[in-house]
C-alpha cells in the first residue's frame, strides 16, 4: 500500500492581489465607481466640476487687475479676449481693498488698527495655544483696554482709569479680606471700583490730562469699517459673551427659584427675537432706555446688544454641557467638601466646557457671520461698503468680485476657526482610544 | 443614663442670613429680586422721562392711520389707502411664506445633502462637504444680497422676450418666465369656482378664503384618512394570517381619483404668463426679493440640515442595522423600520430649531426690500410714524411668539417620541 496523500512541505510564495483591488485602480473600483448608480453619480460629479471649473479657472485667472471703472475693465476685456463673459474684473478689489479693510479710516493711522490686530494675536496667543510663550498673558490682561485706546485715539487717561477701577477692586479685596472676611471684602471691592468709575475717575483723568496730556489722534466712530468693524465687533462680542454666558447657565441650573426664572427669561427672550430687532434697540431704542441726555457711542451700542445676543445662545450651549456631565460628578465635588464655586471651578466648569467647545465655537462663527447684519442699521461693515461700491458710478453693475472677495475673507475665519475646534478637541480628548 | 435633648436652640441673628445655608439662598434671591426690580424701574422711569422729554407717550393708535406705502408682493388685497395694521398684517403673512417655503426647500435639499454626504461615493461626498463648508462659513446676509444681484444683473429683461427671433424664452413648455422682474409662474384658476368667503368684513386683519380651496383640502383629507384605515385593515390581515394583501394600488387610487373628481368639476386650469406691454401679464408673479430670499435662506439652512441629518444617521450603531438584518428585514424595511425612527428622534429637535432660525433668518429680508414683517413694521411704518419704541416692541412680541409656538410644537413632539426607559 503506498500512501498518496499528498502534504505540501513549504509554504507557496504569496502573490500579489489581483490588479483591480489594489493601487489606483482598485481605489477607483472601490470609492467611485462600486456599481453602476455610484458610476453615474460619478460620471455626473466630473460633468459638473469640469463644468464649474472651465467657468471659474479663465474667470479668476484671465482678469483685469487694473482699471478706475468697469467699463474701463470691459474694454479691456474686450481688447484682450474679445468678450466681457467669463472674465473677472478684480480691478475693484485693488482700488478698493483698503476700505473694506479699513473703512474710511484716516489712512496715516493706519497703523493703529494693524497694531492693534498683530496684539490681539499676540493676546489670544497665550490663550488658545498652550506651546505659546506664558509672557504674552500680560498683553492679554492689558487689551481690553489697549485695544479702544489705539482703535478709537484720544487721551491715554481714560482706560487708564478704567484699568484702575480694577486694580482698585483688587487691592481693596485683597487688604479687607484678611480683615472682615470674604463677602464683606468681595462687596466693599466692588463698591470701592463702582465708586472710582462713577464718581471719581472723570474729573482725576479730566486733572491728569491736563497736566500731562499724552494722547494720539482720535478717529470717529463713524469712520471705522470694513473688516476692521466686522472683526472688532465680533472679538468683543466673543470675548465678553463666553463669561456672561457662564454666568447664565449656571443661573438657570441654579436652585434659586427668582435667579433661575430671571435667567430663562433672559435667554429665552433674546433667542426668540431676530437679531436685526436687537440691532434696531441698539440704534433706535437704547438711548430711550438710558438716563435722559446719555448718547453713547453707536458701535459700543452696537456691541452690547451684539454681546447680549451672544450670551444667551452660549448660555444654551454652556447648559447643555453641564447637562451632559455625569451626577456623580457633582456629587463627588460635594463630598469633597467643596464649596458651590470651587466645585464649579475646579470640577464641574473644566468639564462642561470641554465638552460644549464644538457648540461654543459654532456659536463664535454665528456670532463672527452675524457681525455682517451692522450694515442693515448703517454701519459700513464690508457688506455695506459693497453696496456703496455698487452704487458708486464707477463700479456699478459689479457684484460676483466683491462678494466672492467677502466672502472668502469671512471664509478664512471662520473655517478657521472650525479647524481650531477640531484641533483643540484632539488635544483636550482624554479617552484613550 | 443618656438623655435625649434638642441641639441648644439657637436664636436667629442676622448674620446667619448671610452665613447659614438655610437663609443664604433665600437672601441671595430677594437680594436679585430688588436688583431686578430696580433696573427694571429704572428703566421703565427713564424709558417715560424720555418720551415725555421727546412728546410722543407711548399710543398705538397709529395702526388705523393710512400706511400710504404701498407692498408689492402679497397675498392678501392691500393697497397704501389701508391702515398700518394692514399692511403688518401683509407683512407677517409674507414672512410666513417665506418661512414655509423655505423650511420646505431647506429640508429637502439638506436630505439629500446629508445622505450623500456619507455616500460611499468619495467624489460625490466631496462635493457635498464642500457645498456644507461654502454655506456654513459665509453669512447668510451675503448670500441673500448676492443671489439678489446675480438675479437683478444676470436675467434677461421682460423686452428680451419680444419679437421674432427673441434674447431669451420662457423655460418649462412655454409657461415659466424668468426675468430678472421676477419669476412668471402659472396660476391655478377655476371656471366654475365655489367663490371666496371673506372673513372680518371690513376689518384690518379681513381676508378671504377661497372654497375651492377647502374643498380640495377636505377632499384629501378624507382620502388621506381612507388610506390609513385601508393600510390598518391590511395590518388586521397580516397580524391573522400572515399574508399582507397589496394595499399600494388602493391607497394610490384613493389619493388622486377624488381629488382628480373634484379638481375637473370645479374647471380646473391654469393661468399662464403672458407678455402684454412692457411687462407680463398672468401667472403668478414671485417677485426677485422674494426669490433671492427663499433661495439663499433654504440653501444656506440646508447646509445645516445636512449636517444634523448626517449626524443623526452616524448616530445609530451599525449594530442596529445588523441585528435588523438578521431578523431577516429587507434594506428598504431596516430603513423605514429601524434606523429611521431612531435617527428622527436625534434629528428632529435640531431639526426644528433650524426652522426656528430660518424664520428668524427671514427678518434679513428687509436688505432685498422683502416686505415681510420687519419690512413692514419695522421698517417704513415705524419711519413714517417715529413710533420706534411701539414698532419694536411689537416686532420681537411677534418673533417672540412664533419661536414660543414652534418651541412648544418642539417640546411636545420631545415628549412625545421620548425613550421611556425603566
Amino acid at each position: 500500500m503506498t500512501d498518496t496523500s499528498f502534504v505540501r512541505h513549504e509554504m507557496l510564495a504569496e502573490q500579489a492581489p489581483p490588479l483591480t483591488s489594489v493601487g489606483v485602480i482598485g481605489w477607483l473600483r472601490a470609492n467611485l465607481f462600486s456599481n453602476w448608480w455610484n458610476s453615474i453619480l460619478t460620471v455626473l460629479s466630473l460633468v459638473f466640476i469640469v463644468y464649474i471649473l472651465s467657468g471659474l479657472i479663465p474667470w479668476t485667472f484671465q482678469s483685469v487687475w487694473v482699471a478706475d471703472s468697469l467699463n474701463e475693465c470691459r474694454e479691456i476685456m474686450i481688447a484682450t479676449w474679445g468678450d466681457t463673459h467669463g472674465h473677472a474684473c478684480w480691478a475693484v478689489i485693488r482700488e478698493r481693498w483698503l476700505q473694506l479693510t479699513f473703512g474710511f479710516y484716516p489712512s496715516e493711522l493706519y497703523w493703529r488698527p494693524i497694531l492693534a490686530f498683530v496684539l490681539l494675536i499676540i493676546a489670544i496667543g497665550p490663550v488658545l495655544f498652550p506651546g505659546f510663550p506664558r509672557q504674552a498673558l500680560y498683553v492679554t490682561a492689558a487689551y481690553p483696554f489697549l485695544m479702544p485706546w489705539l482703535m478709537w485715539g484720544g487721551t491715554i487717561w481714560g482706560p487708564l482709569m478704567v484699568a484702575a477701577g480694577f486694580a482698585i477692586g483688587y487691592f481693596a479685596h485683597r487688604f479687607i479680606e484678611p480683615i472682615l472676611g470674604g463677602l464683606a471684602a468681595l462687596i466693599i471691592a466692588v463698591l470701592a471700583a463702582l465708586i472710582w468709575w462713577l464718581v471719581l475717575s472723570g474729573p482725576v483723568a479730566g486733572a491728569l490730562g491736563g497736566a500731562i496730556p499724552i494722547g494720539i489722534e482720535p478717529v470717529e466712530s463713524r469712520q471705522f469699517g470694513g473688516f476692521m468693524l466686522s472683526i472688532m465687533i465680533g472679538v468683543v462680542a466673543i470675548g465678553v459673551s463666553l463669561p456672561i454666558g457662564i454666568v447664565l447657565a449656571l443661573g438657570r441650573q441654579s436652585d434659586l427659584l427668582i435667579v433661575k426664572a430671571i435667567c430663562v427669561g433672559f435667554i429665552e427672550f433674546i433667542r426668540g427675537v431676530p437679531l436685526i430687532t436687537l440691532l434696531f434697540v441698539a440704534s433706535t431704542l437704547l438711548n430711550i432706555f438710558l438716563p435722559p441726555g446719555t448718547n453713547f457711542d453707536i458701535i459700543l451700542r452696537v456691541m452690547i446688544m451684539v454681546t447680549l445676543f451672544a450670551a444667551a445662545y452660549m448660555a444654551e450651549v454652556i447648559r447643555g454641557g453641564l447637562a451632559a456631565l455625569p451626577k456623580g460628578q457633582y456629587e463627588g465635588a460635594d463630598s469633597l467638601g467643596l464649596d458651590y464655586w470651587q466645585s464649579q471651578r475646579l470640577i464641574i466648569m473644566p468639564q462642561a466646557l470641554k465638552i460644549s467647545i464644538p457648540g461654543i465655537v459654532s456659536t463664535f462663527i454665528g456670532i463672527f457671520k452675524d457681525t455682517v447684519l451692522v450694515s442693515i442699521i448703517g454701519l459700513l461693515d464690508p457688506l455695506g461698503l459693497s453696496n456703496a461700491i455698487r452704487a458708486d458710478a464707477a463700479w456699478n453693475g459689479i457684484y460676483w468680485e466683491l462678494f466672492a472677495f467677502i466672502g472668502a475673507m469671512f471664509f478664512i475665519f471662520c473655517f478657521g476657526m472650525s479647524r481650531y475646534s477640531m484641533y483643540l478637541e484632539r488635544r483636550l480628548r482624554t479617552d484613550h482610544r | 443614663m443618656t438623655t435625649l435633648t434638642d441641639p441648644p436652640k439657637e436664636s436667629f441673628r442676622l448674620s446667619m442670613l448671610i452665613y447659614d445655608t438655610r437663609y443664604r439662598s433665600m437672601t441671595i434671591q430677594v437680594v436679585a429680586m430688588m436688583g431686578f426690580m430696580l433696573l427694571a424701574a429704572w428703566l421703565i422711569n427713564n424709558t417715560l422721562t424720555n418720551l415725555a422729554t421727546l412728546g410722543k407717550p407711548i399710543d398705538f393708535g397709529f395702526f388705523s392711520e393710512p400706511a400710504s406705502y404701498d407692498i408689492n408682493q402679497r397675498l392678501l388685497e392691500y393697497d397704501s389707502r389701508d391702515s398700518h395694521l394692514r399692511a403688518s398684517f401683509v407683512g407677517l403673512l409674507n414672512t410666513l411664506v417665506v418661512a414655509v417655503l423655505g423650511c420646505i426647500t431647506a429640508t429637502v435639499v439638506g436630505v439629500l445633502v446629508g445622505v450623500l454626504r456619507l455616500s460611499p461615493n468619495w467624489l460625490v461626498a466631496r462635493l457635498m462637504t464642500i457645498y456644507v463648508e461654502m454655506f456654513r462659513n459665509v453669512p447668510v446676509l451675503l448670500w441673500i444680497v448676492l443671489v439678489m444681484a446675480v438675479l437683478i444683473e444676470s436675467l434677461p429683461a421682460p423686452r428680451a422676450f419680444r419679437g421674432e427671433d427673441p434674447a431669451a424664452t420662457m423655460s418649462f413648455f412655454d409657461s415659466v418666465a424668468v426675468t430678472n422682474r421676477g419669476v412668471y409662474v402659472p396660476e391655478p384658476l377655476f371656471s366654475r369656482s365655489l367663490g371666496d368667503i371673506s372673513v372680518f368684513g371690513e376689518a384690518s386683519l379681513r381676508f378671504n378664503i377661497s372654497l375651492d380651496l377647502i374643498l380640495i383640502l377636505i377632499v384629501l383629507g378624507a382620502s388621506i384618512f381612507a388610506i390609513r384605515w385601508n393600510s390598518k385593515r391590511a395590518n388586521a390581515i397580516q397580524e391573522a394570517t400572515g399574508d399582507r394583501p397589496t394595499t399600494w394600488h388602493v391607497n394610490l387610487g384613493l389619493l388622486v381619483v377624488p381629488t382628480a373628481v373634484v379638481l375637473v368639476a370645479l374647471g380646473f386650469h391654469l393661468g399662464y404668463p403672458a407678455l402684454k406691454g412692457f411687462n407680463f401679464q398672468g401667472g403668478t408673479h414671485m417677485r426677485n426679493s422674494l426669490i433671492a430670499l427663499w433661495l439663499a435662506l433654504s440653501l444656506y439652512t440646508a447646509a445645516f440640515i445636512a449636517e444634523i441629518v448626517r449626524g443623526g444617521i452616524l448616530a445609530i450603531s451599525k449594530g442596529q442595522t445588523e441585528a435588523a438584518g438578521a431578523l431577516g428585514l429587507r434594506p428598504n424595511r431596516i430603513m423605514s423600520l429601524v434606523v429611521l425612527p431612531q435617527a428622527l428622534r436625534v434629528i428632529i429637535p435640531p431639526l426644528i430649531s433650524n426652522y426656528l432660525n430660518l424664520t428668524k433668518n427671514s427678518s434679513l429680508a428687509i436688505a432685498v426690500g422683502y416686505m415681510d414683517i420687519t419690512g413692514t413694521l419695522g421698517g417704513i411704518t415705524m419711519n413714517q410714524t417715529g413710533r420706534e419704541l411701539e414698532c419694536v416692541l411689537l416686532l420681537m412680541l411677534v418673533y417672540l411668539s412664533i419661536s414660543l409656538l414652534i418651541s412648544a410644537v418642539m417640546n411636545w413632539y420631545n415628549n412625545k417620541v421620548k425613550l421611556v426607559e425603566r
